[in-house]
């Protein structure tokens, strides 16, 4: 049983992240990719750390997975922002180093 | 069932070596490096060296990718694409030849020799109580062969006296983000913490000086995107204190050893675990002091970004 819903949740993440990838890969602009990259992508980890929170020996290390999944929700969505930022307001290339 | 996942690590980490080393654009390359980076770190897990993995997914991923980028963002995409192999010459055969054999030979005697325990896990077994910690990779690097971690401290402080000699730090430019500054306020903390808990689990389980330092540096590269130019470094003397210190402390700590009548860095078991979690605790200072400053590009100056660009705000 714990098998069964543990599979399903990671399988539904993976296909989460293999829609995300085809967004990568086809959408036109980088907007629209990083959109669908954000979304798509952390809620695949989100369903994966939950099938993997459903294997887990006790609830301190489904926790952990949880952090997990909370603290990478916050830097993509930094990171993309950052990016879609430069995207918007230097569309012909950047030339300060960070 | 695993080897279908090490097929796909192997297949995965040859793709992307390829890709980083022929891609025509810079930034291509940079990018499918740092996922190389990545895919090694699982590689390692799946050898069962998470400590090796820890590393290489902060240091080999994180920290190189980070270095990567800023100088491609400061120095912008070369004007000629970077040269692809784009002719077999006669020349290689040798020594593809070479090489060829010499990885079949190793492959070879690796597959042969698995699982086989040496004498050596025996060894260190034996004496892990002497040692000062519970966990046989600290105790090998910190006890047992810790003339080899001595040595490359001082390559990482070679490394970081070089990159200061270049002068004075890169020109950065801060984010100027609120959104930035948000994520650094709470995470900056919980890097902190999460580099000094790296520290201390180093003795019983992954974990150790360099895990924790570069978790600390990785802290003060995101101080450093968020404005405060130094990153949270000292400048001046105080710099020069804190890089040596690791080196310095390893050094005294071993010769206090022969001042006992033991050898250099024979460390007495009595004394091995306060020595250990002191030489520990410097090496990781001083670590993400050298790995900062790499970043930073040359010695950095006191004070905070109030100057360069992006005067607004999201």
């Amino acid at each position: 049983m714990t098998d069964w819903m543990a599979s399903a949740l990671i399988g539904a993440g993976v296909a989460f992240f293999i829609a995300g990838s085809a967004g990568l890969l086809r959408f036109p602009d980088t907007l629209s990719r990083l959109h669908a990259l954000t979304k798509a992508d952390n809620v695949g980890l989100g369903l994966i750390c939950a099938g993997l929170a459903v294997w887990q020996a006790s609830l301190f290390e489904a926790t952990k997975l949880l952090f997990i999944w909370l603290a990478m929700l916050a830097a993509s969505a930094t990171g993309s922002h950052l990016l879609a930022r430069t995207v918007v307001e230097e569309p012909e290339g950047h030339g300060d180093s960070p | 069932m695993m080897w279908l996942l090490d097929a796909l690590l192997v297949i995965t980490m040859l793709g992307l070596a390829a890709g980083a080393l022929l891609s025509r654009q810079t930034s291509r390359s940079v990018a499918l490096f740092i996922a190389f980076g990545l895919v090694v770190s699982l590689a390692w897990a799946r050898l069962a060296a998470p400590d090796v993995a820890l590393a290489e997914a902060a240091i080999g991923a994180g920290l190189t990718g980070a270095l990567l980028l800023s100088s491609l963002a400061e120095r912008g995409e070369p004007l000629a694409p970077p040269a692809a192999v784009t002719r077999f010459s006669l020349w290689m055969l040798p020594s593809l030849m070479v090489a060829g054999l010499l990885m079949g030979w190793a492959f070879a005697a690796a597959l042969a020799g698995r699982g086989a325990q040496t004498a050596l896990h025996g060894h260190i077994e034996q004496h892990m109580p002497d040692s000062g910690v519970d966990h046989p990779v600290t105790a090998v690097l910190l006890n047992f062969r810790a003339y080899d971690t001595l040595l490359e401290l001082a390559v990482l402080l070679t490394a970081a006296l070089a990159i200061m000699a270049l002068g004075p730090a890169r020109q950065g430019h801060s984010a100027r983000s609120t959104v930035l500054r948000g994520l650094a306020s709470w995470l900056l903390p919980a890097l902190m913490v999460t580099g000094v808990y790296l520290l201390w689990v180093g003795a019983k389980a992954p974990g150790g000086a360099f895990q924790a330092g570069a978790v600390l540096a990785a802290a003060g590269i995101l101080l450093r995107l968020t404005g405060v130019r130094g990153a949270g470094l000292p400048s001046g003397r105080r710099l020069n204190w804190i890089l040596a210190a690791g080196v310095a402390v390893f050094v005294l700590a071993g010769i206090a050893m022969m001042g006992i009548g033991r050898g250099f860095l024979d460390y007495s078991p009595a004394l091995a675990k306060a020595l250990i979690v002191a030489i520990e605790t410097t090496a990781m200072v001083s670590i993400a002091a050298a790995l900062i400053v790499a970043f930073l590009g040359g010695r950095p100056s006191a004070g905070s970004d109030t100057s360069l660009s992006r005067s607004h705000a999201p």
